[in-house]
């Protein structure tokens, strides 16, 4: 079979921004959300753009414009973003390999290490005539326009919105179950992803909505540490033969 | 708090955002500098996460009172079988979202 020759930058476009739909519809309705959460605490439509655009991160974004009607705090304001964004260090972790040698543009890929954008990069995959890094790259500028786009709508068109269709949002909790039952099938052994759901439900009865994610990074790297480790002995063993 | 006060909230919410994303890049800057516990920890990983974001998404429902997370049980199942029938992203979000809406907005 002869290779492909390499895509040109209107089909690389083209293939980037059909994997960044599903997103599209996401971050266009819970942006709008965010920004008409914005407009109900009083902030003028360019506040919730600013944010989206400069923050960037769902949660933490909820969170920080709550923050702004209260008083100067800006200790806390560090450390909750901490905390809500811990998990991102881990998707960092696990796109180390794919983003390593990506140049100029791994400043576009780690800016945009949202939930969404991770979950979608790490499972594409890309044809070969592709340039990956072109892809991934053009996904998350995708994402990031998505999202100031409803954070601007929402702001913007909030008096007229008034209220959202309620149940809109669940559009991302399907993106998120449709890519996970995808990995599922796809995986060989499903430790990792019944550890991840298991941990998580227990993490969240234990210690509540605000840190439950933090506990359960933590758990799930104490349980690959116990495994690196079984497989380390065991490994010592085989060369000792 | 002042337009000032404001603004630097702003500035070190994305700031401290940002850092939880750099910090495994600047940790790990080659292959070489990676140990082979953090490569395989980024191999093992993402799966769970997966599994995690779909939690995640469930973190607010009311499991005990109102409609007990009936419709977001439904709609779920809904997704998943979807997906697994037929495998178009699109006609899964559709149908799973519509579900849901259907669900909330008519039925509960």
């Amino acid at each position: 079979m002869q290779a492909s020759p390499p895509a040109t930058r209107q089909e690389t476009v083209r293939f980037a921004f059909n994997s960044s739909l599903p997103i599209f519809f996401g971050y266009v309705i819970l942006g709008t959300g965010y920004g008409l959460y914005m407009h109900n605490l009083g902030f003028g439509f360019w506040f919730p753009t600013i944010m989206a655009a400069v923050v960037y991160g769902g949660s933490v974004e909820f969170i920080l414009a709550s923050m702004l009607v209260q008083s100067f705090l800006p200790g806390n304001v560090v450390l909750i973003t901490l905390v809500v964004g811990f998990r991102q260090f881990f998707y960092g972790l696990s796109m180390l390999k794919k983003y390593r040698g990506a140049g100029w543009r791994k400043f576009f890929l780690i800016y945009g290490l949202t939930d969404e954008t991770f979950v979608v990069n790490y499972s594409l995959s890309i044809p070969k005539e592709y340039d990956r890094y072109s892809v991934y790259t053009l996904i998350s500028l995708f994402d990031h326009s998505y999202w100031v786009l409803g954070a601007f709508l929402g702001g913007a068109l909030g008096s007229l919105i008034g209220k959202e269709i309620p149940g809109m949002d669940f559009v991302m909790t399907a993106l998120f179950i449709a890519l996970a039952v995808d990995q599922f099938q796809k995986e060989k052994d499903h430790l990792s992803s019944t550890s991840g759901v298991i941990v998580t439900i227990a993490c969240l009865l234990l210690f509540g909505k605000t840190y439950f994610l933090v506990a359960t990074l933590l758990i799930l790297v104490a349980e690959y540490a116990v495994i690196y480790w079984r497989q380390a002995k065991r490994g010592d063993q085989n060369d000792a033969d | 708090m002042t337009l000032t006060d404001q603004i630097i909230c702003i500035a070190l919410a994305a700031l401290a955002n940002f850092a939880t994303r750099v910090t495994p890049f600047l940790l790990f800057r080659t292959e070489a500098a990676t140990p082979d516990f953090v490569t395989g920890l980024g191999r093992f990983l993402p799966a769970a996460i997966m599994g995690m974001l779909v939690v995640y998404c469930y973190r607010n429902v009311n499991w005990l009172g109102g409609t007990h997370g009936l419709p977001e049980v439904i709609a779920g199942v809904v997704t998943v079988i979807v997906r697994l029938w037929k495998h178009s992203l699109f006609l899964t979000l559709i149908v799973g979202t519509l579900c849901y809406m259907l669900l909330i907005n008519f039925i509960f």
